[in-house]
Formats: structure tokens, C-alpha cells, sequence
């Protein structure tokens, strides 16, 4: 009896997840009149904006992980190693992106950071571009932050950095050649989950005037019938191959670790 | 005064003056990382927040929250609420359901592992390209729309549903709620100790009884919390409402992205309120979240 109602419940909710998806694949394939075809797939990969705004997204999502490592890994490790009385405070502070919509966070930015401004990053593409990369630091940080705390968490950090200084490293040297390494695993996961989240933004590209691919996502979806459909499921292969890489990266892990 | 306690067993004795002198730099490490909070999360979200309560040149007032208190902005955060409060309500049910059904329902263990992962997935994938999934599925034209309309003769749209409603952005919600709850529950799930139902049989307690006076007072504080937490991601839910259906329904984030593009509200200082309204109902939200929490731990350690 209890074995029906579990069975049950699984059923209702694969349900409820896979029908979207068979939905949106179906709707996919369905360009051409009365039959399957990839139509849909190949006309969104010819269009130039596609490449344009699929390209600019990725290459924020890089920038984004690389500018979120430089400015996490050295403060979570800093603040376990010297002040950990400051991790509740920081660990607080990480979290406010979740409770503040990206959506004021942004309004915040154009209100702040616009022409006449002390700071006038809003002036010019370059100035712009870097506020939507902080904005998309800002909306990863509770991730990201989590992740290398976590990391850090599995190591002992005291021991290996005074055993680096006794052999005489400085402190870029046992962040890049002691710490990153050791904290890789958890660093990955968190830059996948950025890849994850900047690649599909919209709020945020599409209010400070970004060419990226959300915005484009919901162009296409207000003109357009079959593309969209098709773009799901290109958003959903994303994501999906950002969540199964963590894993990936997680298990890996794991294994070098029990070999030891 | 940190740092002395976490360098003291190697440092007091030998050089307590090394430590002494090194402890103002301390505060360089974390420098970088102030700075960028305090530019790029702090102050915008101040700016908006004195914004609420400042004129257009710069003196106090409280008209701006007192314009909030028109019927069309009302309108707008009471049907913002009633839709995250249902996508919050239902997903919490839904997921607990699925989620007690694979940890306590005796479904066979392989099924957590990959039930899990694809939760990760599906929590993940809001936004823009999930309102296209709902609307290849339940639009006018959908896969389940047409599957009803020709095989079993319901027509969704002669039955009064709309994908562009309520109820239609509720469903539509739902596809990230109800993963993202099977995600913070099934670990409280896990924590329900095989002892205490157990100690409860001995003790003659029917399995309704043991549900309703041991596992659920345990767990409602985490039911509690993740509902407050459900309710806030779909209360600041911008993406999906906008690309499911354009600007025809008038909830809060739809109104705010309006305002922010093109002042539709006319007046600058009514989006400050506006933003800031959300921000007070998210917050009190998360508030709840962390508070309740911090009391399930208590038991669920």
C-alpha cells in the first residue's frame, strides 16, 4: 500500500518534469509541416545573432569565473586562516544576493553608476560590460562563495600555508601552488553553477542594454514559433551539462582521494 | 583581536612582538572583497532604499510608500504574492511528497541518486527558455493541449485555462519549486532517526499518530523555512514572467522592469518605493528562512 502512493507520488512528479521537456523537444522538430526535422535547430545556429549574443554570453560567464576565483579563493581563505571571528558576518553577506531580486540589484546599478554619475561605468560599452560582470559576480557570489568555503573546510589551511612559509613561499605562491589546487574540485563546481546562471541571465543584460543571450532568448520567443522551442532545449543541454559536469568533477575527486 | 588566537600556539612564545605588528595588516586580506560588496551590492541596494524615502530633490518623505497604496500598484503585489505564495504552497506538497516517497516509501535505492541530479538540473533551469518548454506544452498550439483537445476531447481554453494567468505562471513556477524543495528536504527527511518511529511504535502509536505528534512537529520548521524560501524565488522571478507573457499580466517584477525601462509609472521615485516593497517582503521571507532553520537543526543534526 505505502510502495502504490510512493509510486505514486515518483510518477506524478517525473510526470510533471518530463512533459515540458517532451513538449519542448517535440515542438522543437516540428518546423517543417508533417514531419521531423532539425529546421528549427539549423536556423537558429545560422543566425549571426545567435553566434553574436551566444558568444558574448559565454565570454561574460569566463570573465565572471575568473574575476569570482580572484576575488573568493584569496578572501575565503584569508578569512579562515586569519580572521575566521569574520566568517559569520561575511558568510551573511554572501548570502544577500538571494534575498535582494537581481532586478533592484540592477536598478541599484543604473541609478548609480549612470552618465552623471561619480563613477560613470554606464557611459561607455567597455564601463558597461564590466558592471553587468560585477552584477553577474554579485548574483554568483552566494554560490561560488559556498563552494570554496566548503572546499576550504576539507583541508587543513594553517598547517599548509606554515608549512609553505617555513619552505619559503610568499602568499601568490601558496594561493596559486598550495590553495587553488587543493581547493579545485570545489572551485569548478561553483564556476560551473556560474556558467550555469550567466549564460541564460536576462534580467540584468537586458536592463543595462547587453547584446547577451537571454535577451535574445526572449526576442526570438516574442517573433518567432519553432526557434524557441529549439533554444530550450539548447538552454537545457546547458545546464544540464553544467550540473553533470560538477558531478563529474565531485566523483573524480573522490576517487583520488580514497586512493591516497 | 582575532588573529592573536588563531597564531598564538606557534607565536606567543617565541616572538609575541611579531604578531603585535602584523595585526593591522590583517584587514588588507579582506580588502578587496569590502570593496566589492560594498560598490556592487550594498550601496545600489542603499541608493534604492534612501531613494524610497527621498523627493525628487533630496529631502525626506514618506509620499512615495504612500503612493505604493494606489489599487493598480496593490493590485500588482497582491497578485505577485497570491502567485508566489500558490507555487510555494504546492510546490512544498508536491515535493515533500516525491521526496518522502524515495527516502521513506521503499522505492528502490538507485532511484535517489539520479532523482537528486536532475532536481539540480531542473531548479536550475528557470528563466526564459523554461516559459518556452510550458508554452510548447500547455499553449494554444502545446503538446498536452492538443493531446487533450483531440484524444479525450477537453478543450483547456473552452475549460477557462490560460497559460498567460495565474494559474498558468503558478504551473509554470512549479517546474523549478518543486526540485529545489525536494532538494532542502530530503536531507531533513534523512535526519527523522529509524529510533524515534520505532521508540513510537513500542510506546503504541499508529503510523498517522507517529506522523502527526513526532515527525511532523520535527520537521515543520524546516517545512516552515523552505515555504518562506520557495515564496522568495518565485517573488523575485522576473525572466519567466516576461518571456511567457510579454507584459500582459501586471505582477510586481513585470511593473518594476516597465518602470525601469521607460519611468511607466511617471514618477522616478515610485520605483525606488516600488523596488523597495520588494525587497521588504523577500527579506522578511529569508528572515523567516534562516530563523526557522536554525531551529530545525536543532533536532535534524
Amino acid at each position: 500500500m505505502k510502495r502504490i502512493w510512493a509510486w505514486g507520488a515518483l510518477t506524478f512528479g517525473l510526470l510533471y518534469f518530463f512533459l515540458p521537456l517532451i513538449g519542448m523537444t517535440n515542438f522543437s522538430l516540428k518546423m517543417r509541416r508533417g514531419e521531423y526535422s532539425f529546421d528549427a535547430y539549423a536556423r537558429v545556429l545560422a543566425d549571426p545573432k545567435f553566434q553574436e549574443t551566444f558568444g558574448f554570453s559565454v565570454m561574460m560567464a569566463l570573465f565572471t569565473i575568473l574575476f569570482g576565483i580572484f576575488l573568493i579563493v584569496p578572501t575565503a581563505y584569508w578569512v579562515r586562516l586569519k580572521m575566521p571571528g569574520l566568517r559569520p558576518y561575511i558568510e551573511f553577506v554572501t548570502l544577500l544576493p538571494l534575498v535582494i531580486p537581481a532586478i533592484v540589484i540592477v536598478f541599484g546599478y543604473i541609478r548609480l553608476y549612470n552618465t552623471s554619475s561619480w563613477l560613470p561605468l554606464t557611459g561607455t560599452t567597455t564601463g558597461t560590460n564590466l558592471l553587468l560582470m560585477f552584477g553577474y559576480a554579485t548574483l554568483a557570489l552566494p554560490y561560488m562563495y559556498r563552494a570554496v568555503d566548503t572546499g576550504l573546510r576539507t583541508i587543513d589551511v594553517t598547517t599548509l600555508t606554515e608549512a609553505a612559509q617555513s619552505l619559503g613561499a610568499g602568499w601568490i605562491t601558496i594561493l596559486s601552488r598550495i590553495i587553488l589546487p587543493n581547493v579545485l574540485v570545489a572551485v569548478l563546481s561553483g564556476a560551473f553553477l556560474t556558467f550555469a546562471i550567466v549564460i541564460g541571465e536576462f534580467t540584468m543584460a537586458a536592463l543595462l542594454n547587453r547584446p547577451a543571450f537571454g535577451p535574445y532568448m526572449q526576442l526570438l520567443g516574442a517573433n518567432r514559433a519553432y526557434e524557441p522551442a529549439a533554444l530550450a532545449v539548447i538552454a537545457f543541454g546547458i545546464t544540464w551539462a553544467c550540473m553533470g559536469l560538477i558531478q563529474l568533477v565531485t566523483r573524480f575527486s573522490k576517487h583520488t582521494r580514497a586512493q591516497r | 583581536m582575532q588573529s592573536d588566537k588563531t597564531s598564538v600556539p606557534a607565536a606567543t612564545v617565541t616572538m609575541p612582538v611579531r604578531t603585535r605588528r602584523t595585526l593591522p595588516l590583517n584587514w588588507l586580506g579582506v580588502l578587496p572583497f569590502a570593496i566589492f560588496v560594498t560598490l556592487f551590492l550594498i550601496m545600489p541596494t542603499m541608493k534604492i532604499v534612501v531613494g524610497a524615502f527621498q523627493t525628487p530633490d533630496g529631502s525626506l518623505t514618506l509620499d512615495n510608500i504612500r503612493g505604493l497604496f494606489t489599487p493598480s500598484i496593490m493590485a500588482a503585489y497582491w497578485i505577485s504574492i497570491k502567485i508566489s505564495l500558490a507555487s510555494a504552497i504546492l510546490g512544498c506538497i508536491i515535493g515533500f511528497g516525491v521526496s518522502a516517497a524515495v527516502v521513506l516509501g521503499g522505492l528502490p535505492q538507485w532511484i535517489r541518486g539520479p532523482l537528486l541530479t536532475f532536481s539540480g538540473v531542473a531548479s536550475n533551469f528557470a528563466g526564459v527558455p523554461l516559459a518556452f518548454a510550458f508554452l510548447a506544452t500547455l499553449g494554444p498550439v502545446g503538446i498536452l493541449t492538443v493531446f487533450l483537445k483531440t484524444q479525450l476531447g477537453l478543450d483547456l481554453r473552452l475549460l477557462g485555462f490560460n497559460l498567460l494567468s495565474f494559474w498558468g505562471l503558478t504551473l509554470t513556477y512549479l517546474f523549478f519549486q518543486i526540485p529545489l524543495m525536494v532538494l532542502i528536504i530530503t536531507p531533513a527527511l534523512d535526519g527523522l532517526k529509524r529510533e524515534w518511529r520505532e521508540a513510537a511504535e513500542i510506546l503504541g502509536a499508529s503510523g498517522p499518530q507517529y506522523w502527526r505528534m513526532v515527525a511532523f512537529p520535527i520537521l515543520f520548521p524546516s517545512l516552515l523555512g523552505t515555504l518562506a524560501l520557495l515564496f522568495a524565488n518565485a517573488f523575485g522571478a522576473v525572466a519567466t514572467a516576461i518571456a511567457l507573457t510579454g507584459s500582459s499580466l501586471n505582477i510586481v517584477p513585470i511593473l518594476l522592469f516597465a518602470q525601469i525601462r521607460g519611468d511607466v509609472l511617471g514618477d522616478p521615485h515610485l520605483g525606488y518605493a516600488l523596488a523597495f516593497g520588494m525587497i521588504v517582503i523577500t527579506g522578511i521571507a529569508n528572515t523567516l528562512y534562516i530563523w526557522l532553520r536554525a531551529r530545525s537543526e536543532r533536532w535534524l543534526k
